[in-house]
């Protein structure tokens, strides 16, 4: 039997809460499928299955809150036969003989876990009905809902929390580079004008892919940090998105290495949107095997970012903007970006993350051979 | 589609694009990205918005001469015209 668990949604989650089952017992499912709807700090989360099979038992409850790691379903592989089981009583309030419900209302207090001693029946003889128990159902799930917190303010404790860890684990070292735009610039522009509006691109879409392919020749620094540095298969990429009303979100963009920049726009438009309504699923927030964080144009120059853990390195890109460039012995006007890097000293040096640096500034003057 | 229609339907994209902004507040030489706080995707979407709506396509040159609201207008009554 699959054992499908709390997933982890980034250094900074301990918990959710179940809102919703997608799927029920029997129901067939496959890699990908998503089978459940998590609140966490981070919003309402689409959790994705990672197995093939059979469901065989909910284990969790909706409106249950649950740490990381809890076994929230079973999940039998094809093939396998179903064994019979013996379903675990529900916590129920225990009913006291002199209460006078109806069997109804008895019924739902149990699913509800309503506690009926503390209702005023407004039944025949003060007998508690069906509505008075779904009367105080609902007293209880406004109390919940005063109780939780406003989006904006539990994304601020994630990333508060995310990034306190961060600073305080993570020996941080900072390189910093230029490059001159001019020719990706004109690049771009030329691209652009071959497109629709639909399909233009923009600069970020490139940078990303800039930043994979020098990954892949520098792959030190796409890892995390547990028990030692483990290097990482996979590009996947977190791109910092701002939140309007504050905080940031850190979608994953899955396998760039083998994306063309065409296909990385178009996940881009797909995932910034989802990003901004907090409507991502569960691999998106938990894949990223490096952050990137892009101030964009009319932003300040330079960027030093916190590592989120257990990645071993953030990069920054600044704003583009026109600075006295030397080159070859004259002095001219360019379009200038700086790029940062904050890696983790545990993980490498700063000659691997100069090499990196290197590496990436290459890819972005020659933009067509991407 | 005369110009307070114009400027209703821009407002209407605007929001569409920056929900949580308040495009309705924009007074006319505003530069709109820096008051509503539009990065360069949601400039895009605008842009993509207005091709859809208006079947205009603005080329990625003339994005600066489209900033603020009495500029975008002026520029989309003309293309109108022609088109």
């Amino acid at each position: 039997m699959i054992e499908f668990t709390m997933p982890s949604l980034g250094a900074d989650m301990e918990a959710g809460t179940l809102c919703d089952w997608l799927v029920k017992p029997g129901d067939k499912v496959k890699r990908g499928d998503i089978i459940a709807q998590v609140d966490t700090q981070k919003g309402l989360i689409d959790i994705e299955v990672f197995d093939e099979g059979i469901v065989d038992q909910l284990l969790i409850k909706e409106d249950e809150k649950v740490p990381v790691g809890t076994v929230m379903a079973l999940i039998r592989p094809l093939g396998e036969k179903a064994v019979p089981t013996i379903e675990k009583p529900a916590a129920v309030y225990p009913v006291a003989e002199h209460i006078r419900a109806s069997p109804l209302a008895k019924r739902i207090a149990a699913e509800k876990n309503i506690d009926l001693s503390a209702i005023t029946g407004t039944g025949e003889g003060g007998a508690i009905t069906k509505e008075d128990v779904e009367r105080a159902a609902g007293l209880k799930l406004s109390a919940a809902a005063e109780k939780r917190e406003q989006p904006a303010d539990s994304i601020r404790m994630a990333v508060a929390a995310a990034m306190s860890k961060s600073n305080r684990e993570i020996p941080h070292y900072y390189l910093e580079t230029k490059v001159d735009m001019r020719h990706l610039i004109d690049w771009l522009a030329s691209e652009n004008k071959k497109r629709t509006v639909k399909n233009r691109l923009l600069p970020a879409a490139v940078l990303l892919k800039a930043v994979a392919k020098a990954l892949a020749i520098v792959p030190e620094l796409n890892a995390y940090w547990e028990n030692g540095l483990q290097l990482k298969n996979e590009i996947n990429i977190g791109f910092v998105v701002s939140l309007h009303k504050g905080g940031v979100m850190i979608p994953a963009i899955l396998d760039v290495a083998h994306k063309s920049i065409d296909e990385i726009m178009a996940l881009l438009s797909d995932i910034i949107p989802r990003a901004r309504n907090l409507k991502l699923r569960s691999s998106e927030l938990s894949a990223s095997t490096i952050t990137v964080t892009s101030l964009g144009e009319g932003s300040v120059e330079t960027v030093f970012g916190i590592i989120y853990p257990p990645q071993v390195a953030i990069l920054g890109f600044g704003s583009i903007t026109e600075q006295p460039w030397a080159e070859n012995g004259m002095l001219d006007v360019r379009p200038v970006m700086h790029i940062t890097l904050s890696a983790d000293h545990r993980a490498t040096d700063g000659q691997t993350g100069s090499r990196f640096l290197n590496e990436l500034k290459q890819q972005l003057l020659k933009p067509e051979e991407l | 589609m005369n110009e307070p229609e114009l400027k209703q339907t821009i407002l209407k994209m605007l929001k569409k694009v920056a929900p949580d902004s308040n495009p309705e507040t924009l007074q006319p030489d505003d530069n709109i990205r820096q008051v509503l706080e539009m990065d360069s995707f949601d400039a895009l979407q605008f842009i993509v918005a207005l091709d859809e709506h208006l079947g205009i396509e603005i080329p990625e040159e003339d994005y600066g001469k489209i900033d603020t609201l009495n500029k975008l207008i002026a520029y989309l009554k003309q293309n109108m015209q022609k088109g």
